[in-house]
């Protein structure tokens, strides 16, 4: 691991408590909101966390700051806070450990964003399977009430602020910000039309401003360390600032969540965070890096940038896997940072199977609104299930192709890109193996070869 | 028969519902107020949640329908959910999936023959880094090992009361 990086965002994880209020307030919590409620105005907030460069953690790497500077409210709106606790990418597991390890610094975070944005509301919405970490959040909202810390003299001061959370019911598309606001105001969780966007009209018609639940978390730190010193700890410079939580799942020895500086490489995640490949014998194969909407990686695959002008020429003719993971590189590698959570899987997993577990998940999450991504969803489904049953035909690949191309720019959200680009990435990246399943099949569709002896199955 | 909230619940009820701007935001919540109550959220409680809220019955169960959570027909007390999405998957959701099959003698989307569990097939749990993992009612049993799924399983099932 890096010697000289302490993490920051989770140094409160491992204490044991540190889900109440006094044990987090001994650590801590709680000093910066006061000082942000007593001493700072919200545009030295604002400004603190623009200068620390904060991407929005949720997937689509939005510098924060620039949301936030979205608002532009009458004197008849009231300005809410939603906090995205929909955490539902394939792949991401972080914010709940936010929820369920620091939620007192979760709370403190909404205090400050409160203030720097003029909210005096503010709801974290959470995926509702996460019942256990909403009884945890209400248990802090209750104790942070009780000690005058959140409701109508925050730290004593005029500025009332009133945090609530609001369980989903289970629906991935709620993570999208204007399904998730439609879901908040008790309708069906369809993303809506954009614009207006949220910070003009958002929840109850109102100016809103959604982040995710790990960028609210960090709003502490940030205006605790002063936003450029927050920025500094990144290793990619200004414009990508701070540290980050990576998570890693499928073929590695220590799956799970840790806190980095921004712009570590794939490599190092994988063999120094997650303590390398599962199965010594069986070596990488692919990663997906930041969710399973973010198109595949692979190792033998160099990254082509003669160019001295091109962003990754600095990396040009080593693997992709190590490029410095960051918002603007993995935009210029072909696929996205997305939620910074990466399912790295071994030479024995067909990537036609990982497209149609993939691909399932999608057809089954589509809110149906639309149909390019209704019906297409379902296209793919159908077309890979024959694929791997042997049943395919020569021109499936293509067709694929086309049903994933016919879905891209022609949706209310981004759900049908979210579907379409690792359709389009693992078509690209491994080519050869979808011609072969195309003729063959893909054999007997297990996924869990290397983990059977691990969980004591029969082979 | 009319689903009624309990006199405890009815309070919990109406303070949720002064949260909020709009009478509506409070749909999900109220379901899961009555689906705790009920098991599961059949035309009763559809009924009660709108005009409680002041909305049709139709838009309540358009809302109903939309969720996966919102059990819309009867399960048993406990309901497992599995998660075969792919990081599961990598690491034996499968395996566990088909142990819990042949345990409780039904295949997913029924329930065991002692109706102590109704099975269902999950999309991502967000647990990735814990995989395999089930969901059992509100709890999560991560980094799971067929011996590990068993001794869950039994407990589970040995605080159930028979002849649901």
């Amino acid at each position: 691991m890096s010697n000289s990086f302490s993490p920051v965002l989770t140094k409160r994880y491992g204490i044991e408590g540190s889900e109440t209020l006094a044990v987090a307030e001994k650590h801590g919590v709680y000093t910066v909101a006061r000082r942000a409620l007593t001493e700072m105005t919200p545009d030295q907030l604002k400004d603190e966390v623009k200068k620390g460069s904060i991407r929005g953690r949720g997937g689509a790497g939005f510098p924060a700051g620039v949301k936030w500077g979205f608002l532009n409210p009458g004197p008849d709106n009231q300005v809410y806070l939603v906090v995205n606790g929909d955490e539902s990418e394939p792949g991401t597991f972080k914010d709940r450990t936010i929820m369920v390890k620091d939620p007192h610094r979760l709370l403190e975070g909404c205090l400050i964003a409160c203030k720097a944005i003029g909210a005096h509301k503010c709801w974290i919405y959470v995926r509702g399977e996460l019942a256990h970490a909403i009884k945890v959040l209400d248990k802090a909202i209750a104790e942070a009430r009780a000690k005058g810390y959140i409701g109508a003299t925050p730290f004593g001061t005029d500025y009332p602020i009133d945090i609530y959370t609001h369980s989903g019911a289970g629906a991935y598309i709620c993570g999208e910000e204007t399904a998730l606001l439609n879901s908040l105001e008790g309708r069906r969780g369809e993303p809506r039309l954009k614009p207006p966007f949220p910070a003009i009209k958002g929840v109850f018609d109102q100016p809103t401003i959604v982040n995710n639940i790990e960028t609210i978390a960090q709003v502490p730190d940030i205006i605790e360390m002063g936003g450029d010193a927050w920025a500094a700890m990144s290793r990619l410079g200004p414009a990508d600032g701070g540290s980050r939580l990576y998570g890693i799942s499928g073929h590695v020895k220590r799956p799970g969540v840790y806190e980095a500086p921004v712009g570590i490489t794939m490599r190092q995640l994988i063999d120094e965070y997650g303590g390398g490949m599962l199965n010594d014998e069986r070596p990488l194969k692919g990663v997906i890096p930041g969710g399973s909407s973010t198109p595949v990686l692979r190792p033998d695959r160099l990254v082509d940038a003669p160019a001295e002008d091109h962003p990754l020429h600095a990396w040009h003719g080593k693997s992709e896997i190590d490029v410095p993971m960051g918002v603007e590189t993995y935009r210029a590698l072909g696929t996205m940072l997305g939620t910074c959570c990466a399912i790295v899987m071994d030479t024995s997993v067909n990537m036609v199977d990982v497209a149609r577990n993939l691909m399932r998940f999608y057809g089954h999450e589509s809110c149906g609104q639309c149909t390019p991504c209704r019906e297409g969803s379902g296209w793919l489904v159908d077309l890979l299930d024959h694929m791997a049953e042997g049943k395919g035909k020569d021109t499936d690949t293509q067709l694929l192709a086309d049903v994933a191309n016919n879905m891209m720019g022609n949706t209310i959200c981004a759900f049908a890109e979210g579907t379409a680009m690792p359709m389009l990435g693992l078509i690209r990246q491994f080519t050869d193996e979808f011609t072969e399943a195309a003729k063959n099949g893909t054999g007997a569709g297990r996924m869990d070869d290397s983990a059977l002896a691990l969980i004591g199955a029969a082979p | 028969m009319a689903f009624q909230l309990s006199p405890e619940q009815t309070r919990e009820a109406d303070e949720i519902i002064a949260r909020y701007p709009t009478k509506r935001a409070a749909c999900l919540p109220l379901l899961w107020l009555c689906q705790r109550q009920t098991g599961w959220t059949n035309d009763e409680v559809i009924a009660f949640v709108a005009e409680k809220l002041e909305l049709s019955t139709a838009a309540v169960k358009g809302v109903v329908t939309f969720y996966t959570m919102f059990h819309e027909k009867k399960v048993a007390p406990n309901v497992v959910w599995v998660c075969r999405t792919l990081s599961c998957e990598l690491r034996g959701a499968k395996a566990v999936q088909e142990h819990m099959e042949k345990r409780f003698g039904c295949s997913a989307g029924g329930t065991s023959t002692d109706g102590k569990f109704t099975l269902l097939k999950a999309e991502c749990l967000a647990a990735c880094g814990q995989a395999p993992m089930i969901q059992v009612n509100d709890d999560y049993y991560e980094d799971l090992t067929i011996e590990k799924l068993d001794a869950v399983l039994d407990q589970i099932a040995a605080k159930t009361p028979e002849g649901k």
